[in-house]
Order: structure tokens, then C-alpha cells, then sequence
């Protein structure tokens, strides 16, 4: 008999990935989804509530999306910042992909629940399934996927700020194993595409990356 | 009652005290074991010990079907927890994180100890920059952060190393926290039993916890599915008990009834059985002698023994009362002779099966034919009222007349009988042998494909291709297995596999943990290197303290026993992979993939594997299935060849008790053609033959003896006196046969199924051909 073996250090990144992939831009879908009801009758988007349920909506709507991203980590243990770069890709409703290039190429593909990491010569293949510490938080994205926001806020508590052609996303975890690493996320973008992304750990550790939709 | 009958009577009761005594006394099994070898070869030995008494005896796979994925989980882990309050479960395991914690932990704690990466040369300054580095790329590479926090415990990823190596093996998937198959249907779960595989009695208690613990959880909509050897085992032992009573009761009634319309007394009948009693009871009792134990499936085959043992009583009683008897015991005794000939060919089988059989047989037999010959004569009254067969004899007789042709002619069918028989089987000839040893199991065909499903769904090792290694102690079957799995690793980056499992990947051996140990530089000597290549790579000083902390630690850290596995789902792989047996060590590596065989057993002898030979251990590459197919086809082939001795025999003995080669054609034609007959007619209806239809062929030729020498007997008569007597009783006693068997022909173990279709009919035809070739003299004497 085959034991199973797991070790969530290696999934936390899986998560993030994940959730950042879940949220990435994509192009030319915000004409259609104006179309629905609550973003029409609420166009100003002043109200919070209104303005998130418009840019969750938009999200929903998304069936493909490829975007190049660059991240800065500021990590405590390292003397300067780290450099990273490369292309997210998003198509509905369960496969993600990071494709990182710099500073060495690798990448890891999120495919029907399967997860595929990739480095150098090393490859290995997870069922996301088998982590049921994680599976929450993966089921939570893949209900945003669908516009469906009280998953989201199962996983997170949501602080959302501005308008849907400005607007931010502040997620903080409640899974107690969760915010014991995660302080929080913010989001900002604008109609359904996310611009930025800001992760803070509670060490004090931060990242920053810039997105930029393809065309 | 005469001296000479007493001093008989008394020598009759002391040796069935005998008997019954040790009959009491003797020790039945009733698993599989009666189709498993008792065989010399090493690799044979070591796969009947493996399925047996191995690990892989002692699983219980479980699967739940029906309701939702929630509720199947809930009722997996609510089974689980009160199955591992048990003491009977060694291990209970269905994927819940609680245990997948536990394993996380191990694998971080002992990473040092268990990484095959952990090298002097890894740790050296370059070796440090190297996998420091490449750590340090990936985690920056990746988008996030929490990969920090494990970087700087484990810069040189030790840990990713031992997930990587074992997890080469596939896991079952989970679906709501437990395992599940893959289409997600079926919740899964493992169980490890206490009690040994051969202890059918402890996995019959194991199997019924499971089945209470399952309906104490009053699960609506949900069932249980379960399978194991020790299922197999249990089932198998309660069917062929039960069959073998209720197919004995059965026939024994139908020929009690058969007897009580034929003889119209019942102390007749009684008497008559006297002799079946005393032959099964010899038969059990030399069985106990012979071997120290008895298989339940012998006493299934006892009812073979109803079949002729009752001939014998039946032609004393029948034809011991007409006034010309000499010719009786002469032929009794070449008859039974005869048979003794074709039961002795199974004695010196390896299938134990067949020789207890070839025992149970003869001793029963000679027991028999004594009680009839000796005992049974002096318990007769000298005027005992019973039924006068004569007429029934006369009717036979001229119902034969009409039914057999004139002598040329019969001739002429029978040889045409016997092309057409011989060329269906010429036309058949590849496909007329099964060759699969499942043809003998008795585990019903649903059951099987349960288990393969089961154990597919749980990523069971499906039992195919494996290295055996065995050894004094537990250490040097490590070291071993660490020296045939390097030579593994090479294979499989070659393809001759896709991978492999073994006890090392779980507890390496003492040596190779200290040789771990050792490559971890000491403390200062490690700051030093650790600071210089960290400070190349961009590193704070103080970045790598935890690090620096745990290395120093797992310096310390006592060596990893099988008791340091405890608690985690390792503990279940590495008893699942090695075990001890009577004082020896074993380890089995089963190999994944379409594994070259050849290859892999010319690349270990090639290769250093010696040094496993040097240490004391001993290894086997083997493939079950077709160890165990070659295994069975060479019991077939040598109870083929048995066969033919004893049928040599028997024409040895026919052509010295007859002194004439025509009258033997004539008894051998008659009792050929019926086996030929019956062998084409079970291959048009596409039934393979097994050992044990070889054996019916064996029966057909023994009781159908009877019926050829008696004819042959009476042809040689003067007159038609005792004829009539003999038809009725020959005629009686086969359908005694006909029934014992016919009874066998629907139950539902493969092997008395086998036996009885091929002898109930075939003992008929022995009779009909056994007329057909007799000389037509005979029938003309019935006609007065």
C-alpha cells in the first residue's frame, strides 16, 4: 500500500496562485457585461455593494484570458527585492496557468483540479482533491469564477472601496490556519480587469505585481 | 454366529473405533490451500507463504456506494473510528487529514534521514550553492510568498526530495476529505487485520466487526462493499462446507430411496450402506494419517465414494443371492483393483487437492470392498426378505437386446463414434485445456471483478510483477532492497519500467541513515558554508539560522525504527512491504508498469546486486499471475502424465487377469469411447477441461470397469443364470453413480461441478457401451 503524502508548505503558493489567476484580466468582455441588470441600474457604483456585485458579475462572464505580469517580492531574509516575470492564462472554467520566464523558467497548471508543477527537469502532479485543507479555498475561487460572491466571503472577509472603473479589493482570510501566514490581498482594477495585486504575510514579507492584459 | 464371524465382527468394530478416533481428532482446513502447491521451488514457496500468510493476505478493501459524496464521507469516517477502537485492526486507513498530517510531520522531521540526495558532496560548498540556489529560483519564481517560511528551514528542499520519491507510487484521490474513487462515487477505505490471512477463523470475526461496526451507523441509502483474501478465504470455506453437506445429504437420500424401491427391505439398505459408511471413514481417517490434515473440498469429493463403494454391497446383495456366485469376487476385486490402479496416478501429486483425493479413494475402496467381502456376509440373516430382481433383470435384458445392434455393425458405430469424438477434439485441440488457475477458484466471478475494481480505485498494488527479497533480519532485507532499488532507479530512467515501491522508501536501512547523518556537516563547519554561499546568493546573514538549527538537530536525532513510523500512513507501507515469517526476514518491491521482466532480471544479475547476495539476502524477480499459471499448467501436465501411467496400469493389469489382448480391447473400447464421448461433448459445449474433469476421466475409466468385466464375466458363462441378477444390479448400482454425481453436476464450487457433469454421464455410457460391445450371445440368453 501506497501512503498518501502532502505537505501544505508546498500549497500555500497553490492557493495565491490560484486566486490571482481566478481574478486576472481579461480582454474585451466589459461591453457585454454591462448588460446586466444591477451594474444598469446602479451606474455610479457608489454604493460598495452594488459596485462589487457589478465587478463580480464581469468576472463571471470572463471564458478566456491571457495577461503578462511582473512581481517584486520584498523578502525579509534577502538583502534586496526579488524580480520575477511572466504570463498568466485563464480559461473557464478550471484550468490556470503561470507561466513564469524570468529569472528561470517554470510553471504551474491548474487543470480539472489537477495541479502540474514544472522546474527544470522535475515535474509533479497534485490532486487538489487530496488536500482538504485547501479544497475550501479552491472551491471559494472557482465559485468567484462563476460570480458566485458568497463563496468569496466564506473565504475572505471583503472591504471593497471605489467605482467600477477604479476599484479595490481588500481580502483578508478567515481560516485560522490561513491568517496565521496571510495578513492580506488587495486588488485593484478596473471594470472586470485587475491591474495590480498586493499580498502582505504577517512576517512582513510583501510582494507587488503589475498586470498588463494582452492583446 | 460362528467363532470365525466373531473374531471378524470384532476386528471390524476395533478398527472403526480406530477410525472414528481419529476422524474425531483430525484437523480440517477448508481455505484456498487445497489448490496451492506444496512445491519445492523457492519462488513458488515464497508466493503461497506471500498469499497465505503475506501482508497483502491481511487487507480489507471497503468501498461505500449510494447517496452523496457528505454523507459517504461521513459514514467512512464514522465506520473508521470505531474500527480503530478494534484490536483486531492493525491499521485503519480512509485519507483523512488527520493522518495526512501526521505523515506531513514525519516527512519533515526525518527528511534528512530519508532524502536520497543527502550526500557529503551536497552539503560540500558548491553542493550547498547548487541546491540552495536552485530552492531559491523556484520559490521567487513562484507567484506568492509562503514558500519563504519552508525555504528557510529546508533550503536544499529534502523535503520535496522524499515527497518526490515516494510519491512515484499513485494515491487515491479524495472527495470531501476521505478517500474516494476516481469517478468519485465510492468512498474508500483501508483495513489492515491482526489475524494472519490463513487465520480463516480470525478474518471471519474481522469481517463480521466490520459488518456490526457498519450497521450500528444505521446508514440509509448507503451500502457496503467489501472484499479481501480473508473474504475469499471465508466465503469460500463456507460454501464448500455448505455444498459438501447438503450435495452428500442429497445424494445420499436419492440413493437410500433408489435402493428402498429396488430392494423393498429396509435392513437390506442399511446393510448396504454399511460399507459407504466404513469407506468414508477410512478415507478421512488415512487422509489425517497420511498428510496431518484434511481439506474441506476432500470431504466434498467424498460423495464420489457414495458413487462406487455402494456398487459393491449392491452386487453382493443383488447377485450374491443367485445360485451361481463364484464369479462375483474375482470380478469385484479386479474391478476394484482397477480403479485403485487410476486413484493411485493422483498419490504422487503436488496438488494437494488431488492427492488427498488419490488417498481418501483407495483407502476408502479397499475398506469398502473389505466390509463387503468379509463383514457384511456375517451380518446377513440367513433368510432376509427382500425384493427378487430377476424380472427386472430379464425386462433389462431384452430392453438391451433391442437397444444394441448386431456385433458388426456396433462395431462400426463405435469406431465411427470414436472418430467423430476424436476429431471434434482435434478441432478443439487449443482451446480444450484451461490453463488459468482462476478455472479452480471458488471465488464466484462478480466477487473477482468487485476486487479488481476495489483495488484499482484504491491504487491497491494490483499483484503483478515483484522482487522478493529475503534475508535473516530486517536490516540486511533493507539493505538490499537499497541496493536493488538503485539498480531500479537506472532501470526505470531506461524504461524497462515505469517505477517501483519499496520498504526502504520508508524506512531506510541503519547503515544508510548513519551514512545520511554523516554527510551533515557539524555546526560551525556548516555556518561557515552556509554564510558564504548565502551571501553569493543575495542571502541576510541571519536568513538561514532555522536551518543551521535543524541540521545540528537531525545530527542528534536518533536513528528511525519501524517504531518511529507509528502513526502515520508510512507504518502501513512498510508492513505492507515487509514482514517476518518463522525467524526470516522478506521485503517485496513491486514494480510498476509494463515491466520488461527479462530485462530487469538480467540487469540485477549484471549489476552490483551481488553485494545484496554478499550480505546474506536472497532475491526472486517474479510475476504472480504467471508464476501461478505456470505453476498450475505444470500440475497439469503432471497429472497428464500420471494419467497415462495409471492407465497403463490398469491395461497391465486387465491383459494379466484376463490372459486374452481381445477381451481387454473390448473392456478398454467401451470404457474409451465413453471418455471420448463425454470430453467432445463438454468441448462443443465449450466448457475447458481443468485437472478436475482429468480426474472424472479417471472416475469414468474406474467405476465403468465394473461394468465392462461383469459383462465380459457373464459372456463367458455357460448358461444365462445369473444374468438377469446382474443386469438388475449393474443397472442399479449406476444409477447409484448417476445420482451421487449428477447432484455434484449443479453445485456451485468449480471443481465438484467439474467432477460430477464429467462422470455422470459418463459412467451412463460406460454402461451403454459396455453392452454395445459385449458379445451378442449375451443378449440372446435373455431372450429364453
Amino acid at each position: 500500500m501506497i501512503p498518501s503524502c502532502r505537505h501544505d508548505v508546498l500549497w500555500m503558493p497553490v492557493a495565491l496562485i490560484a486566486t490571482l489567476l481566478c481574478l486576472a484580466p481579461t480582454e474585451g468582455t466589459a461591453a457585454e457585461g454591462t448588460a446586466a441588470g444591477g451594474t444598469a441600474a446602479n451606474p455610479a457604483g457608489n454604493d460598495p455593494s452594488t459596485g462589487l456585485a457589478a465587478v463580480m458579475s464581469r468576472l463571471a462572464q470572463r471564458r478566456h484570458g491571457e495577461a503578462d505580469f511582473t512581481e517584486e517580492k520584498y523578502l525579509a531574509m534577502l538583502k534586496a527585492p526579488v524580480r520575477s516575470s511572466g504570463t498568466l492564462i485563464y480559461d473557464a472554467p478550471d484550468h490556470l496557468e503561470e507561466r513564469t520566464l524570468a529569472p528561470r523558467a517554470q510553471s504551474a497548471v491548474l487543470d480539472h483540479g489537477v495541479l502540474t508543477m514544472q522546474s527544470g527537469k522535475r515535474s509533479r502532479s497534485l490532486a487538489i482533491a487530496d488536500y482538504p485543507q485547501f479544497a475550501p479555498l479552491i472551491d471559494s475561487i472557482r465559485a468567484t469564477l462563476a460570480g458566485d460572491r458568497a463563496a468569496l466571503e466564506r473565504a475572505f472577509e471583503l472591504r471593497f472601496s471605489g467605482e467600477l472603473e477604479h476599484w479595490q479589493l481588500h481580502l483578508e482570510p478567515r481560516d485560522p490556519q490561513l491568517r496565521a501566514t496571510l495578513k492580506q490581498i488587495e486588488l485593484t482594477g478596473a471594470q472586470d480587469a485587475i491591474s495590480e495585486v498586493q499580498i502582505e504575510q504577517r512576517n512582513g514579507d510583501h510582494s507587488l505585481m503589475h498586470i498588463t492584459p494582452r492583446e | 454366529m460362528n467363532r470365525a464371524h466373531r473374531a471378524t465382527l470384532a476386528v471390524f468394530l476395533v478398527a472403526v473405533g480406530i477410525a472414528i478416533f481419529i476422524v474425531a481428532r483430525a484437523h480440517y482446513v477448508a481455505d484456498l490451500s487445497a489448490f496451492l502447491p506444496q512445491s519445492p521451488s523457492p519462488s513458488q514457496q515464497l508466493l503461497v507463504q506471500q498469499l497465505q500468510d503475506g501482508p497483502a493476505s491481511r487487507l480489507i478493501l471497503v468501498g461505500i456506494d449510494g447517496a452523496d459524496a457528505e454523507r459517504r464521507a461521513k459514514a467512512s469516517h464514522e465506520l473508521a473510528s470505531i474500527l480503530r477502537r478494534h484490536p483486531q485492526f492493525g491499521l485503519v486507513s480512509n485519507g483523512e487529514s488527520g493522518a495526512g498530517e501526521a505523515d506531513q510531520r514525519f516527512v519533515f522531521d526525518h527528511r534528512y534521514a530519508l532524502s536520497d540526495a543527502v550526500t557529503p558532496e551536497r552539503f560540500s560548498v558548491e553542493g550547498l550553492e547548487s541546491a540552495i540556489g536552485d530552492s531559491l529560483q523556484t520559490m521567487t519564481g513562484t507567484v506568492g510568498l509562503s514558500g519563504a517560511d519552508l525555504f528557510r528551514v529546508d533550503p536544499t528542499g529534502e523535503t520535496l526530495q522524499v515527497v518526490d520519491q515516494i510519491s512515484g507510487g499513485t494515491q487515491p484521490t479524495h472527495a470531501s476529505g476521505v478517500w474516494s474513487s476516481k469517478d468519485g462515487h465510492r468512498a474508500l477505505l483501508l483495513l489492515q487485520t491482526a489475524a494472519s490471512g490463513a487465520d480463516t477463523d480470525g478474518q471471519e470475526q474481522a469481517l463480521r466487526n466490520v459488518q456490526s461496526a457498519w450497521a450500528s451507523l444505521h446508514p440509509v441509502g448507503l451500502s457496503l462493499l467489501i472484499s479481501s483474501p480473508g473474504k475469499f478465504a471465508v466465503d469460500a470455506r463456507a460454501t464448500i462446507k455448505r455444498e459438501a453437506t447438503r450435495l452428500s445429504v442429497l445424494s445420499a437420500a436419492l440413493i437410500v430411496l433408489l435402493l428402498l424401491w429396488a430392494y423393498r427391505s429396509v435392513p437390506a439398505v442399511l446393510l448396504g450402506l454399511l460399507p459407504v459408511a466404513s469407506g468414508a471413514l477410512a478415507g478421512i481417517a488415512s487422509v489425517q494419517l497420511g498428510f496431518g490434515l484434511v481439506h474441506g473440498i476432500t470431504l466434498g469429493f467424498g460423495v464420489t465414494l457414495i458413487g462406487e463403494s455402494v456398487d459393491y454391497s449392491v452386487y453382493l446383495l443383488v447377485q450374491g443371492r443367485s445360485s451361481d456366485n463364484r464369479a462375483l469376487w474375482p470380478t469385484i476385486v479386479l474391478g476394484a483393483l482397477t480403479s485403485i490402479c487410476g486413484f493411485a496416478s493422483l498419490l504422487p501429486s503436488t496438488f494437494p487437492g488431488l492427492a488427498q483425493l488419490g488417498l481418501f479413494s483407495i483407502a476408502g475402496l479397499v475398506a469398502a470392498a473389505l466390509v463387503t467381502r468379509f463383514v457384511l456376509p456375517t451380518l446377513l440373516p440367513s433368510r432376509m426378505r427382500m425384493a427378487d430382481l430377476t424380472q427386472l433383470g430379464l425386462t433389462i435384458g431384452r430392453g438391451l437386446a433391442r437397444a444394441t445392434p448386431r456385433p458388426l455393425l456396433a462395431r462400426a458405430l463405435a469406431v465411427g463414434l470414436g472418430l467423430i469424438c476424436l476429431s471434434v477434439l482435434w478441432g478443439t485441440r487449443e482451446r480444450l485445456w484451461n490453463r488459468d488457475i482462476t478455472a479452480l477458484s471458488p471465488v464466484p466471478e462478480t466477487a473477482r471483478r468487485l476486487d479488481a475494481e476495489l483495488r484499482a480505485d484504491l491504487s491497491a498494488p494490483d499483484i503483478g510483477s515483484l522482487i522478493v527479497v529475503t534475508a535473516a533480519d530486517d536490516q540486511t532485507v533493507l539493505r538490499a532492497s537499497e541496493t536493488i532499488g538503485r539498480q531500479l532507479d537506472t532501470l526505470t530512467a531506461d524504461g524497462a519500467l515505469a517505477g517501483y515501491d519499496s520498504p526502504a522508501h520508508y524506512l531506510p536501512s541503519e547503515r544508510t541513515q548513519q551514512s545520511r547523518v554523516r554527510s551533515l556537516p557539524d555546526g560551525p563547519t556548516l555556518r561557515e558554508r552556509v554564510g558564504q554561499v548565502g551571501s553569493a546568493l543575495g542571502l541576510k546573514a541571519d536568513a538561514l539560522e532555522p536551518f543551521l538549527q535543524q541540521v545540528t538537530a537531525a545530527r542528534e536525532a536518533p536513528l528511525m525504527t519501524a517504531a518511529t513510523l507509528q502513526g502515520t500512513s508510512f507504518a502501513l507501507g512498510l508492513s505492507s512491504l515487509m514482514w517476518q515469517n518463522a525467524g526470516t526476514w522478506h521485503a517485496i518491491l513491486p514494480l510498476r508498469g509494463d515491466v520488461d521482466l527479462a530485462r530487469v532480471r538480467d540487469a540485477l544479475a549484471a549489476g552490483p546486486t551481488g553485494a545484496a547476495a554478499d550480505v546474506g539476502a536472497q532475491w526472486l524477480v517474479m510475476n504472480i499471475k504467471q508464476e501461478t499459471d505456470s505453476l498450475y499448467g505444470s500440475y497439469l501436465n503432471a497429472a497428464l502424465r500420471l494419467s497415462a501411467y495409471g492407465f497403463a496400469a490398469i491395461v497391465i493389469l486387465l491383459l494379466v487377469a484376463l490372459r486374452d489382448p481381445a477381451r481387454v480391447l473390448r473392456v478398454l473400447s467401451a470404457l474409451l469411447l465413453s471418455v471420448l464421448c463425454v470430453v467432445a461433448a463438454l468441448a462443443l459445449a465449450h466448457v475447458q477441461l481443468t485437472i478436475l474433469h482429468l480426474v472424472g476421466m479417471l472416475l469414468i475409466v474406474a467405476v465403468g470397469s465394473n461394468y465392462a468385466l461383469f459383462f465380459d464375466r457373464r459372456a463367458a458363462d455357460e448358461d444365462g443364470a445369473a444374468l438377469p441378477l446382474t443386469l438388475a444390479s449393474l443397472t442399479l448400482a449406476n444409477l447409484c453413480t448417476v445420482m451421487g454425481f449428477g447432484v455434484l453436476a449443479f453445485s456451485s464450487v468449480p471443481v465438484l461441478q467439474a467432477l460430477g457433469m464429467t462422470v455422470a454421464p459418463g459412467t451412463l455410457l460406460a454402461l451403454y457401451f459396455s453392452a454395445l460391445l459385449a458379445p451378442r450371445r449375451l443378449w440372446s440368453l435373455c431372450a429364453h
